[in-house]
Protein backbone atom coordinates (compact mmCIF):
# COMPACT_ATOMS: atom_id res chain seq x y z
CA UNK A 1 0.00 0.00 0.00
CA UNK A 2 1.59 3.10 -0.92
CA UNK A 3 1.49 6.42 1.05
CA UNK A 4 2.90 9.77 1.05
CA UNK A 5 5.24 10.21 4.13
CA UNK A 6 7.07 13.11 5.62
CA UNK A 7 10.60 10.90 6.43
CA UNK A 8 12.13 14.46 7.54
CA UNK A 9 11.31 17.87 9.06
CA UNK A 10 13.16 21.16 10.32
CA UNK A 11 12.06 23.98 12.18
CA UNK A 12 14.28 26.97 12.88
CA UNK A 13 12.61 29.72 14.91
CA UNK A 14 14.30 31.73 18.18
CA UNK A 15 17.92 30.76 17.50
CA UNK A 16 16.93 27.14 17.92
CA UNK A 17 17.40 24.59 14.84
CA UNK A 18 15.19 21.07 15.19
CA UNK A 19 16.05 18.60 13.12
CA UNK A 20 12.34 16.02 13.54
CA UNK A 21 11.88 17.57 16.54
CA UNK A 22 15.60 16.59 17.95
CA UNK A 23 17.16 20.54 18.74
CA UNK A 24 20.61 20.13 16.76
CA UNK A 25 21.49 23.87 17.58
CA UNK A 26 20.80 26.87 19.65
CA UNK A 27 21.96 29.95 20.58
CA UNK A 28 21.26 32.57 23.13
CA UNK A 29 17.92 34.07 21.88
CA UNK A 30 19.11 37.28 22.47
CA UNK A 31 21.66 37.32 19.11
CA UNK A 32 20.27 38.98 16.03
CA UNK A 33 19.10 36.61 12.96
CA UNK A 34 21.62 37.61 10.97
CA UNK A 35 24.00 36.54 13.19
CA UNK A 36 22.21 33.57 14.11
CA UNK A 37 22.45 32.35 10.56
CA UNK A 38 26.15 33.04 10.09
CA UNK A 39 27.04 31.18 13.75
CA UNK A 40 24.28 28.24 12.39
CA UNK A 41 26.18 28.47 8.64
CA UNK A 42 29.74 28.13 10.60
CA UNK A 43 28.65 25.45 12.69
CA UNK A 44 26.86 23.45 10.27
CA UNK A 45 30.27 23.30 7.86
CA UNK A 46 28.56 24.15 5.15
CA UNK A 47 31.50 25.45 3.00
CA UNK A 48 29.52 27.68 0.43
CA UNK A 49 30.81 30.72 -0.17
CA UNK A 50 27.59 32.02 -2.28
CA UNK A 51 25.46 31.62 1.45
CA UNK A 52 27.82 35.05 1.94
CA UNK A 53 25.66 36.98 -1.05
CA UNK A 54 22.38 36.05 -0.32
CA UNK A 55 20.21 37.93 1.52
CA UNK A 56 18.65 36.76 5.65
CA UNK A 57 15.65 35.27 3.55
CA UNK A 58 17.82 33.13 1.06
CA UNK A 59 20.07 32.32 4.08
CA UNK A 60 17.50 31.18 6.04
CA UNK A 61 15.89 28.82 3.47
CA UNK A 62 19.79 27.26 2.48
CA UNK A 63 20.17 26.29 6.23
CA UNK A 64 16.49 24.74 7.00
CA UNK A 65 16.98 23.00 3.47
CA UNK A 66 20.68 21.60 4.20
CA UNK A 67 19.32 20.37 8.00
CA UNK A 68 16.91 18.64 6.25
CA UNK A 69 18.53 17.07 3.27
CA UNK A 70 21.49 15.70 5.53
CA UNK A 71 18.65 14.00 7.27
CA UNK A 72 16.74 12.68 4.10
CA UNK A 73 18.80 13.29 0.66
CA UNK A 74 16.31 13.44 -1.94
CA UNK A 75 18.36 15.22 -3.61
CA UNK A 76 20.25 12.43 -3.98
CA UNK A 77 17.68 9.93 -4.69
CA UNK A 78 15.58 11.18 -6.84
CA UNK A 79 16.11 12.12 -10.47
CA UNK A 80 16.68 16.58 -10.30
CA UNK A 81 13.66 17.08 -12.69
CA UNK A 82 11.58 14.69 -10.17
CA UNK A 83 12.47 16.67 -7.45
CA UNK A 84 9.70 19.76 -6.47
CA UNK A 85 9.77 22.65 -4.08
CA UNK A 86 6.36 24.50 -2.76
CA UNK A 87 7.07 27.68 -0.23
CA UNK A 88 5.08 29.93 1.25
CA UNK A 89 5.75 33.22 3.71
CA UNK A 90 4.10 35.97 4.48
CA UNK A 91 6.45 38.91 4.40
CA UNK A 92 7.68 37.79 0.94
CA UNK A 93 11.20 39.64 0.16
CA UNK A 94 10.11 42.45 2.19
CA UNK A 95 13.36 42.41 4.39
CA UNK A 96 15.34 43.19 1.06
CA UNK A 97 12.76 45.23 0.03
CA UNK A 98 13.42 47.46 2.47
CA UNK A 99 16.89 47.60 1.61
CA UNK A 100 16.41 48.77 -2.03
CA UNK A 101 13.85 51.18 -1.34
CA UNK A 102 16.66 52.78 0.68
CA UNK A 103 19.23 52.82 -1.37
CA UNK A 104 16.49 54.73 -3.97
CA UNK A 105 15.09 56.90 -1.68
CA UNK A 106 17.29 59.99 -2.12
CA UNK A 107 18.18 61.56 -5.15
CA UNK A 108 21.35 62.49 -3.86
CA UNK A 109 22.26 59.76 -2.27
CA UNK A 110 21.00 57.12 -5.17
CA UNK A 111 22.80 53.72 -4.87
CA UNK A 112 20.36 50.65 -6.04
CA UNK A 113 22.31 47.85 -7.29
CA UNK A 114 21.66 44.38 -9.28
CA UNK A 115 23.00 42.15 -5.96
CA UNK A 116 20.42 43.83 -3.69
CA UNK A 117 17.45 43.97 -5.55
CA UNK A 118 18.22 40.32 -7.09
CA UNK A 119 16.45 39.49 -3.50
CA UNK A 120 13.07 41.50 -3.75
CA UNK A 121 11.18 38.66 -5.04
CA UNK A 122 10.33 36.02 -2.36
CA UNK A 123 11.20 33.47 -4.83
CA UNK A 124 14.75 33.52 -5.16
CA UNK A 125 15.18 31.46 -1.91
CA UNK A 126 13.38 28.58 -4.39
CA UNK A 127 16.30 29.34 -6.41
CA UNK A 128 18.94 29.26 -3.92
CA UNK A 129 17.77 25.79 -3.11
CA UNK A 130 18.00 24.34 -6.60
CA UNK A 131 20.92 25.58 -7.44
CA UNK A 132 22.82 24.50 -4.13
CA UNK A 133 21.28 20.72 -4.42
CA UNK A 134 20.32 20.52 -8.44
CA UNK A 135 16.54 20.84 -8.55
CA UNK A 136 14.73 20.68 -11.27
CA UNK A 137 11.48 20.07 -10.73
CA UNK A 138 7.59 21.80 -10.30
CA UNK A 139 8.09 24.80 -8.12
CA UNK A 140 5.89 27.82 -6.65
CA UNK A 141 6.22 30.37 -3.95
CA UNK A 142 3.07 31.69 -2.67
CA UNK A 143 2.23 34.34 -0.24
CA UNK A 144 -0.27 34.13 2.83
CA UNK A 145 -0.97 35.01 6.53
CA UNK A 146 0.38 31.68 7.62
CA UNK A 147 0.92 28.75 6.32
CA UNK A 148 -2.06 27.54 4.76
CA UNK A 149 -1.86 23.58 5.60
CA UNK A 150 -5.51 22.63 3.93
CA UNK A 151 -4.39 24.00 0.62
CA UNK A 152 -0.29 22.75 1.15
CA UNK A 153 -1.60 19.12 1.87
CA UNK A 154 -4.27 18.87 -1.07
CA UNK A 155 -2.07 20.74 -3.52
CA UNK A 156 1.20 18.88 -2.71
CA UNK A 157 -0.99 15.81 -2.57
CA UNK A 158 -2.27 16.51 -6.27
CA UNK A 159 1.08 16.80 -7.45
CA UNK A 160 2.41 13.35 -6.22
CA UNK A 161 -0.27 11.80 -6.84
CA UNK A 162 -0.49 13.15 -10.62
CA UNK A 163 2.92 12.27 -10.98
CA UNK A 164 3.72 15.85 -11.73
CA UNK A 165 6.90 15.27 -9.26
CA UNK A 166 8.26 12.12 -7.02
CA UNK A 167 9.21 14.32 -4.02
CA UNK A 168 7.83 17.56 -2.57
CA UNK A 169 9.85 19.93 -0.46
CA UNK A 170 7.44 22.09 0.88
CA UNK A 171 7.20 24.85 3.90
CA UNK A 172 7.50 28.39 5.01
CA UNK A 173 10.34 30.33 5.05
CA UNK A 174 9.99 34.53 6.42
CA UNK A 175 12.67 36.01 7.60
CA UNK A 176 11.39 40.18 9.05
CA UNK A 177 13.96 42.39 10.20
CA UNK A 178 14.98 40.34 13.30
CA UNK A 179 11.82 38.17 13.06
CA UNK A 180 12.41 34.90 11.34
CA UNK A 181 10.82 31.13 11.18
CA UNK A 182 11.26 28.82 8.59
CA UNK A 183 9.68 25.18 8.66
CA UNK A 184 10.36 22.83 5.72
CA UNK A 185 9.50 19.49 5.15
CA UNK A 186 9.55 16.56 2.54
CA UNK A 187 6.86 14.61 1.20
CA UNK A 188 7.35 10.86 -0.99
CA UNK A 189 5.70 7.63 -1.52
CA UNK A 190 6.78 5.15 0.65
CA UNK A 191 5.63 1.44 1.43
CA UNK A 192 7.09 1.72 4.79
CA UNK A 193 4.45 1.36 7.56
CA UNK A 194 6.06 3.11 10.38
CA UNK A 195 6.85 6.91 9.42
CA UNK A 196 4.53 10.07 9.25
CA UNK A 197 2.38 9.90 7.25
CA UNK A 198 1.38 13.22 5.25
CA UNK A 199 -1.45 14.33 6.77
CA UNK A 200 -3.09 17.55 8.17
CA UNK A 201 -2.77 17.11 11.73
CA UNK A 202 1.10 15.62 11.01
CA UNK A 203 1.88 18.78 9.57
CA UNK A 204 0.49 20.93 12.39
CA UNK A 205 2.67 19.05 14.42
CA UNK A 206 5.99 19.91 12.54
CA UNK A 207 4.88 23.36 12.94
CA UNK B 1 -12.41 16.85 -17.06
CA UNK B 2 -11.87 19.44 -19.62
CA UNK B 3 -11.32 23.26 -18.28
CA UNK B 4 -12.52 26.38 -20.16
CA UNK B 5 -11.34 29.76 -20.43
CA UNK B 6 -14.97 31.36 -20.27
CA UNK B 7 -13.97 35.07 -20.15
CA UNK B 8 -10.73 37.48 -19.98
CA UNK B 9 -9.78 40.97 -19.56
CA UNK B 10 -6.85 43.12 -19.93
CA UNK B 11 -6.33 46.51 -18.57
CA UNK B 12 -2.82 48.14 -20.17
CA UNK B 13 -1.59 50.95 -21.70
CA UNK B 14 -3.39 49.46 -24.93
CA UNK B 15 -6.92 49.69 -23.36
CA UNK B 16 -9.40 48.61 -20.80
CA UNK B 17 -10.86 45.42 -22.39
CA UNK B 18 -8.89 42.26 -23.82
CA UNK B 19 -10.75 43.01 -27.58
CA UNK B 20 -9.59 46.85 -26.76
CA UNK B 21 -6.21 45.55 -26.45
CA UNK B 22 -6.36 42.98 -29.35
CA UNK B 23 -7.70 45.79 -31.47
CA UNK B 24 -4.86 47.99 -30.37
CA UNK B 25 -2.38 45.29 -30.98
CA UNK B 26 -3.66 44.09 -34.76
CA UNK B 27 -3.32 47.69 -35.68
CA UNK B 28 0.36 47.32 -34.51
CA UNK B 29 0.29 50.16 -31.68
CA UNK B 30 2.69 49.71 -29.11
CA UNK B 31 1.54 51.16 -25.89
CA UNK B 32 5.67 51.24 -24.85
CA UNK B 33 6.51 55.35 -24.51
CA UNK B 34 9.20 57.42 -23.04
CA UNK B 35 8.39 57.84 -19.46
CA UNK B 36 10.01 60.77 -17.25
CA UNK B 37 7.13 61.60 -14.59
CA UNK B 38 7.32 58.04 -12.32
CA UNK B 39 6.74 59.21 -8.71
CA UNK B 40 10.25 58.53 -6.91
CA UNK B 41 13.46 58.85 -7.62
CA UNK B 42 14.20 56.41 -10.97
CA UNK B 43 15.75 57.70 -14.54
CA UNK B 44 13.39 58.08 -17.27
CA UNK B 45 12.78 55.11 -19.53
CA UNK B 46 10.91 53.33 -21.87
CA UNK B 47 7.91 51.35 -20.69
CA UNK B 48 4.08 50.66 -21.00
CA UNK B 49 2.15 53.22 -18.92
CA UNK B 50 -1.59 52.79 -18.12
CA UNK B 51 -3.99 55.47 -18.15
CA UNK B 52 -4.55 56.01 -14.96
CA UNK B 53 -6.71 59.33 -15.40
CA UNK B 54 -9.25 56.53 -17.08
CA UNK B 55 -8.76 54.55 -14.39
CA UNK B 56 -9.85 56.89 -12.03
CA UNK B 57 -12.61 57.95 -13.82
CA UNK B 58 -14.06 54.18 -14.35
CA UNK B 59 -13.13 53.86 -10.95
CA UNK B 60 -15.03 56.56 -9.15
CA UNK B 61 -18.20 55.90 -11.08
CA UNK B 62 -19.03 53.46 -8.29
CA UNK B 63 -16.98 53.36 -5.60
CA UNK B 64 -14.46 55.54 -3.01
CA UNK B 65 -11.08 55.93 -4.51
CA UNK B 66 -9.45 56.89 -1.74
CA UNK B 67 -10.04 53.13 -0.25
CA UNK B 68 -8.00 51.37 -2.65
CA UNK B 69 -4.43 51.13 -3.79
CA UNK B 70 -3.40 51.67 -7.59
CA UNK B 71 -2.63 48.24 -7.83
CA UNK B 72 -6.44 47.11 -6.06
CA UNK B 73 -8.41 49.23 -8.30
CA UNK B 74 -6.74 47.64 -11.43
CA UNK B 75 -7.88 44.20 -10.21
CA UNK B 76 -11.48 45.56 -9.03
CA UNK B 77 -12.26 47.06 -12.40
CA UNK B 78 -10.39 43.79 -14.31
CA UNK B 79 -12.39 41.47 -12.00
CA UNK B 80 -16.00 43.29 -12.61
CA UNK B 81 -15.42 43.21 -16.53
CA UNK B 82 -15.49 39.63 -16.55
CA UNK B 83 -18.23 38.99 -14.38
CA UNK B 84 -20.28 41.49 -16.88
CA UNK B 85 -19.05 38.70 -19.21
CA UNK B 86 -19.71 35.51 -18.32
CA UNK B 87 -23.19 34.14 -17.87
CA UNK B 88 -24.24 35.00 -14.10
CA UNK B 89 -21.17 33.59 -12.39
CA UNK B 90 -20.81 34.20 -8.39
CA UNK B 91 -17.94 35.94 -7.27
CA UNK B 92 -19.11 35.43 -3.84
CA UNK B 93 -19.79 31.85 -4.06
CA UNK B 94 -18.19 29.68 -2.25
CA UNK B 95 -17.42 27.83 -5.06
CA UNK B 96 -15.25 30.68 -6.84
CA UNK B 97 -11.53 31.01 -5.90
CA UNK B 98 -9.54 34.08 -6.50
CA UNK B 99 -5.73 32.92 -7.76
CA UNK B 100 -3.83 36.24 -7.66
CA UNK B 101 -0.29 36.69 -9.43
CA UNK B 102 1.91 39.68 -8.85
CA UNK B 103 5.67 39.87 -7.96
CA UNK B 104 5.25 43.57 -5.91
CA UNK B 105 1.82 44.14 -5.43
CA UNK B 106 1.12 47.22 -3.34
CA UNK B 107 4.97 48.16 -3.29
CA UNK B 108 5.22 51.77 -4.10
CA UNK B 109 3.48 51.84 -0.83
CA UNK B 110 6.98 51.88 0.46
CA UNK B 111 7.22 55.38 -1.26
CA UNK B 112 6.84 58.60 1.77
CA UNK B 113 4.29 60.09 -0.07
CA UNK B 114 1.50 56.92 0.36
CA UNK B 115 3.13 56.38 4.10
CA UNK B 116 -0.45 58.16 5.31
CA UNK B 117 -2.44 57.69 2.98
CA UNK B 118 -2.64 53.46 4.22
CA UNK B 119 -2.05 50.85 6.50
CA UNK B 120 1.41 49.75 5.74
CA UNK B 121 -0.04 46.38 6.18
CA UNK B 122 -1.17 46.98 2.92
CA UNK B 123 2.17 46.16 1.35
CA UNK B 124 1.76 42.29 2.52
CA UNK B 125 0.61 40.59 -0.80
CA UNK B 126 -1.68 38.79 1.32
CA UNK B 127 -3.61 41.42 3.05
CA UNK B 128 -3.92 42.85 -0.56
CA UNK B 129 -5.50 39.51 -1.50
CA UNK B 130 -7.97 40.12 1.42
CA UNK B 131 -9.20 43.36 0.52
CA UNK B 132 -10.64 41.92 -3.06
CA UNK B 133 -12.08 39.00 -1.83
CA UNK B 134 -13.96 41.31 1.02
CA UNK B 135 -14.75 43.66 -1.93
CA UNK B 136 -16.28 40.61 -4.16
CA UNK B 137 -17.98 38.94 -0.94
CA UNK B 138 -15.82 35.93 -1.79
CA UNK B 139 -15.48 33.79 1.22
CA UNK B 140 -12.61 31.96 0.24
CA UNK B 141 -8.95 33.29 1.18
CA UNK B 142 -7.61 33.95 -1.79
CA UNK B 143 -4.29 32.13 -3.18
CA UNK B 144 -1.65 34.48 -3.76
CA UNK B 145 1.39 33.50 -6.21
CA UNK B 146 4.97 35.48 -6.16
CA UNK B 147 7.11 33.48 -8.37
CA UNK B 148 8.54 36.29 -10.35
CA UNK B 149 7.48 36.58 -14.29
CA UNK B 150 6.55 33.18 -14.23
CA UNK B 151 4.23 33.78 -11.68
CA UNK B 152 0.96 34.10 -14.70
CA UNK B 153 1.29 30.90 -15.78
CA UNK B 154 2.01 28.83 -12.85
CA UNK B 155 -1.45 31.20 -11.58
CA UNK B 156 -3.21 29.97 -14.29
CA UNK B 157 -1.72 26.00 -13.93
CA UNK B 158 -3.37 26.19 -10.26
CA UNK B 159 -6.49 27.02 -11.18
CA UNK B 160 -6.82 24.40 -13.43
CA UNK B 161 -5.62 22.08 -10.87
CA UNK B 162 -7.81 23.23 -8.64
CA UNK B 163 -10.95 22.68 -10.64
CA UNK B 164 -9.80 19.49 -11.22
CA UNK B 165 -9.90 18.35 -7.45
CA UNK B 166 -13.06 19.59 -7.41
CA UNK B 167 -13.02 21.76 -4.86
CA UNK B 168 -13.94 24.93 -6.44
CA UNK B 169 -16.18 25.46 -9.91
CA UNK B 170 -14.65 28.50 -10.75
CA UNK B 171 -11.40 30.31 -10.80
CA UNK B 172 -10.66 33.73 -11.13
CA UNK B 173 -6.61 34.14 -12.28
CA UNK B 174 -5.76 37.54 -11.93
CA UNK B 175 -2.41 38.95 -13.02
CA UNK B 176 -1.33 42.33 -12.04
CA UNK B 177 1.84 44.81 -11.71
CA UNK B 178 2.37 48.67 -11.87
CA UNK B 179 5.19 50.35 -12.62
CA UNK B 180 6.95 51.84 -9.58
CA UNK B 181 10.44 53.76 -9.15
CA UNK B 182 11.14 50.55 -6.64
CA UNK B 183 10.86 48.62 -10.16
CA UNK B 184 11.97 50.91 -12.51
CA UNK B 185 15.26 51.84 -10.49
CA UNK B 186 15.97 47.93 -9.85
CA UNK B 187 16.15 46.61 -13.57
CA UNK B 188 18.25 50.22 -14.49
CA UNK B 189 20.58 49.21 -11.62
CA UNK B 190 21.26 45.98 -14.28
CA UNK B 191 21.50 47.92 -17.27
CA UNK B 192 18.65 45.52 -18.43
CA UNK B 193 16.15 48.08 -20.05
CA UNK B 194 16.11 49.06 -23.63
CA UNK B 195 17.25 52.09 -25.39
CA UNK B 196 13.52 52.42 -27.09
CA UNK B 197 11.00 50.22 -27.93
CA UNK B 198 12.22 46.52 -27.09
CA UNK B 199 13.20 44.20 -29.98
CA UNK B 200 12.48 40.29 -29.11
CA UNK B 201 15.00 38.02 -30.50
CA UNK B 202 16.59 40.66 -32.82
CA UNK B 203 19.53 40.92 -33.51
CA UNK B 204 19.50 44.48 -32.53
CA UNK B 205 18.09 43.91 -29.38
CA UNK B 206 19.41 45.79 -26.29
CA UNK B 207 16.76 44.74 -23.22
CA UNK B 208 13.42 44.76 -21.90
CA UNK B 209 10.62 47.54 -21.42
CA UNK B 210 8.73 47.64 -18.58
CA UNK B 211 5.03 47.62 -18.53
CA UNK B 212 2.05 47.70 -16.19
CA UNK B 213 -0.84 45.97 -16.64
CA UNK B 214 -3.90 43.81 -14.86
CA UNK B 215 -5.39 40.67 -16.75
CA UNK B 216 -7.90 38.45 -15.15
CA UNK B 217 -8.65 34.64 -17.13
CA UNK B 218 -11.93 33.05 -15.89
CA UNK B 219 -11.43 29.13 -15.78
CA UNK B 220 -14.73 26.75 -15.08
CA UNK B 221 -15.23 22.74 -15.60
CA UNK B 222 -16.73 21.97 -18.88
CA UNK B 223 -18.72 19.66 -20.28
CA UNK B 224 -16.89 16.87 -22.51
CA UNK B 225 -18.59 18.28 -25.85
CA UNK B 226 -18.64 21.79 -24.90
CA UNK B 227 -16.81 24.15 -27.69
CA UNK B 228 -14.14 26.75 -26.10
CA UNK B 229 -10.81 27.36 -25.49
CA UNK B 230 -9.80 24.57 -23.49
CA UNK B 231 -6.41 24.86 -20.58
CA UNK B 232 -4.59 21.48 -21.66
CA UNK B 233 -2.50 21.25 -19.36
CA UNK B 234 0.83 23.07 -17.55
CA UNK B 235 4.01 22.82 -15.76
CA UNK B 236 6.81 24.81 -13.84
CA UNK B 237 10.86 23.72 -13.58
CA UNK B 238 13.85 25.36 -12.32
CA UNK B 239 17.35 25.93 -14.21
CA UNK B 240 19.10 25.08 -11.02
CA UNK B 241 21.72 27.14 -12.41
CA UNK B 242 21.65 30.98 -11.98
CA UNK B 243 19.33 33.15 -9.58
CA UNK B 244 19.13 36.23 -12.17
CA UNK B 245 20.26 35.03 -15.77
CA UNK B 246 18.87 32.06 -17.45
CA UNK B 247 20.70 28.90 -18.17
CA UNK B 248 22.46 28.90 -21.35
CA UNK B 249 21.11 25.50 -22.50
CA UNK B 250 17.67 26.28 -22.11
CA UNK B 251 17.56 23.00 -19.08
CA UNK B 252 14.48 23.98 -17.13
CA UNK B 253 12.01 26.00 -20.02
CA UNK B 254 13.19 22.64 -22.09
CA UNK B 255 11.69 20.39 -19.22
CA UNK B 256 8.65 22.58 -18.70
CA UNK B 257 7.73 22.24 -22.30
CA UNK B 258 7.92 18.65 -22.80
CA UNK B 259 6.48 17.93 -19.23
CA UNK B 260 3.63 20.39 -20.65
CA UNK B 261 3.45 18.48 -24.12
CA UNK B 262 3.23 15.26 -22.09
CA UNK B 263 0.44 16.11 -19.49
CA UNK B 264 -1.47 17.93 -22.45
CA UNK B 265 -1.28 14.76 -24.31
CA UNK B 266 -0.12 16.69 -27.41
CA UNK B 267 2.46 16.61 -29.94
CA UNK B 268 5.17 18.72 -31.25
CA UNK B 269 3.21 18.64 -34.54
CA UNK B 270 0.26 19.67 -33.11
CA UNK B 271 1.53 22.57 -31.86
CA UNK B 272 0.18 25.86 -34.13
CA UNK B 273 1.08 28.95 -31.99
CA UNK B 274 4.04 29.80 -29.69
CA UNK B 275 3.51 32.37 -27.52
CA UNK B 276 6.83 33.26 -25.83
CA UNK B 277 8.55 34.94 -23.49
CA UNK B 278 10.98 37.25 -25.47
CA UNK B 279 11.71 39.72 -22.98
CA UNK B 280 14.16 41.16 -25.61
CA UNK B 281 17.39 40.90 -23.30
CA UNK B 282 20.16 39.00 -24.76
CA UNK B 283 19.87 35.88 -22.75
CA UNK B 284 16.30 35.01 -22.34
CA UNK B 285 15.64 35.14 -26.29
CA UNK B 286 18.56 33.17 -26.80
CA UNK B 287 17.53 30.64 -24.28
CA UNK B 288 14.45 30.36 -25.14
CA UNK B 289 15.29 29.80 -28.74
CA UNK B 290 17.20 27.43 -27.28
CA UNK B 291 15.07 25.55 -25.57
CA UNK B 292 12.32 25.54 -28.22
CA UNK B 293 14.76 23.68 -30.60
CA UNK B 294 15.54 21.54 -27.97
CA UNK B 295 11.73 20.55 -28.15
CA UNK B 296 11.49 20.54 -31.87
CA UNK B 297 9.56 23.31 -31.93
CA UNK B 298 11.32 25.63 -34.29
CA UNK B 299 9.21 26.12 -37.20
CA UNK B 300 6.36 26.52 -35.09
CA UNK B 301 5.47 30.50 -35.83
CA UNK B 302 6.36 32.24 -32.99
CA UNK B 303 6.06 35.45 -30.88
CA UNK B 304 7.11 37.98 -28.12
CA UNK B 305 4.14 40.33 -27.64
CA UNK B 306 6.49 42.05 -25.05
CA UNK B 307 6.72 44.84 -27.45
CA UNK B 308 3.56 46.16 -27.19
CA UNK B 309 3.09 45.84 -23.76
CA UNK B 310 6.30 46.10 -22.24
CA UNK B 311 7.19 43.48 -19.62
CA UNK B 312 4.64 43.20 -17.42
CA UNK B 313 5.99 40.65 -14.85
CA UNK B 314 3.55 39.57 -12.51
CA UNK B 315 0.89 40.24 -15.25
CA UNK B 316 2.70 39.14 -17.99
CA UNK B 317 1.36 35.67 -17.98
CA UNK B 318 -2.08 36.19 -17.74
CA UNK B 319 -1.83 39.00 -19.99
CA UNK B 320 -0.15 37.53 -22.90
CA UNK B 321 -2.41 33.79 -22.55
CA UNK B 322 -5.56 36.23 -23.07
CA UNK B 323 -4.29 37.60 -26.05
CA UNK B 324 -2.89 34.93 -27.40
CA UNK B 325 -6.71 32.97 -26.76
CA UNK B 326 -8.07 36.06 -28.98
CA UNK B 327 -5.41 34.94 -31.36
CA UNK B 328 -6.72 31.06 -31.48
CA UNK B 329 -10.58 32.24 -31.11
CA UNK B 330 -9.79 34.62 -34.32
CA UNK B 331 -7.56 32.74 -35.58
CA UNK B 332 -5.01 35.64 -36.11
CA UNK B 333 -0.84 35.35 -35.71
CA UNK B 334 -0.29 38.52 -34.08
CA UNK B 335 3.42 39.98 -35.35
CA UNK B 336 6.34 40.83 -33.24
CA UNK B 337 6.41 44.27 -33.27
CA UNK B 338 9.87 45.73 -33.67
CA UNK B 339 10.95 42.57 -34.58
CA UNK B 340 13.09 42.44 -37.90
CA UNK B 341 16.15 40.49 -38.27
CA UNK B 342 17.00 37.05 -36.17
CA UNK B 343 19.04 37.64 -33.34
CA UNK B 344 19.42 34.18 -31.99
CA UNK B 345 21.48 31.14 -32.35
CA UNK B 346 18.75 29.06 -33.10
CA UNK B 347 16.65 30.51 -35.23
CA UNK B 348 12.71 30.77 -34.88
CA UNK B 349 10.06 31.23 -36.65
CA UNK B 350 9.18 34.52 -35.69
CA UNK B 351 5.81 36.31 -37.14
CA UNK B 352 6.52 39.49 -38.93
CA UNK B 353 3.51 40.23 -40.21
CA UNK B 354 0.14 39.68 -38.72
CA UNK B 355 -1.33 36.87 -41.04
CA UNK B 356 -4.50 35.17 -40.86
CA UNK B 357 -4.08 31.81 -39.92
CA UNK B 358 -6.75 28.56 -39.19
CA UNK B 359 -5.20 27.87 -35.25
CA UNK B 360 -5.96 25.33 -32.70
CA UNK B 361 -3.23 24.81 -30.41
CA UNK B 362 -1.23 27.36 -28.28
CA UNK B 363 2.21 26.84 -26.54
CA UNK B 364 2.86 29.72 -23.86
CA UNK B 365 5.75 30.04 -22.05
CA UNK B 366 7.34 32.27 -19.22
CA UNK B 367 10.96 32.13 -17.55
CA UNK B 368 11.54 34.64 -14.96
CA UNK B 369 14.42 35.16 -11.81
CA UNK B 370 14.88 32.76 -9.48
CA UNK B 371 15.76 30.15 -12.53
CA UNK B 372 11.70 29.59 -12.51
CA UNK B 373 10.36 28.54 -15.83
CA UNK B 374 6.41 27.61 -16.83
CA UNK B 375 4.14 26.78 -19.64
CA UNK B 376 0.92 26.22 -20.70
CA UNK B 377 -1.28 24.99 -23.56
CA UNK B 378 -4.36 26.34 -24.82
CA UNK B 379 -6.64 24.37 -27.36
CA UNK B 380 -9.60 25.73 -28.94
CA UNK B 381 -12.49 22.74 -29.30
Amino acid sequence: MTNLAIKAFVKIEEGKIYSNGELVYSVEPEIHGREFLKNAYMNLGMNYPKFYKMDELSKLALLCSEVMLRRNPVHEMYESEDISIFVSNSSSSLDSDIKHQESIANVDDFYPSPAVFVYTLPNILIGEIAIKYTIKGEQCFFISEAFDVAFMHTFVQNVLVNGEAEVAIVGWVDYFENTYKAVLYTVEKTTDQFLMNHTLENIKLIF
Amino acid sequence: MKIFVTAKNIISSLGFTSRENMKAVEMQKTGVTYIDQLQGNAKPFYGAKINWEDVESRFSDFENSSNFTATEKLIILSVKDVISQNEGFDAGSPSTVFIISSTKGNIDLLEPQSFFQFDPKRILLWEMGEVITKYFKNPNKSIVISNACVSGVVAINLGKKLLEEDHYKTAVVVGVDILSSFIVSGFQSFKAISQGVCKPYDIGRDGINLGEACATIVLKKGREDQKGIQVLGGSSSNDANHISGPSRTGEGLFISIQKTLRQGNIKVSEIDYISGHGTATTFNDEMESIAISRAGLSAVPANSLKSYFGHTLGAAGVLESALSIHSLEGNMLIATFNYDRNGVSKPLNIIKKTTKKELKTCLKLAAGFGGSNASVLFQKV
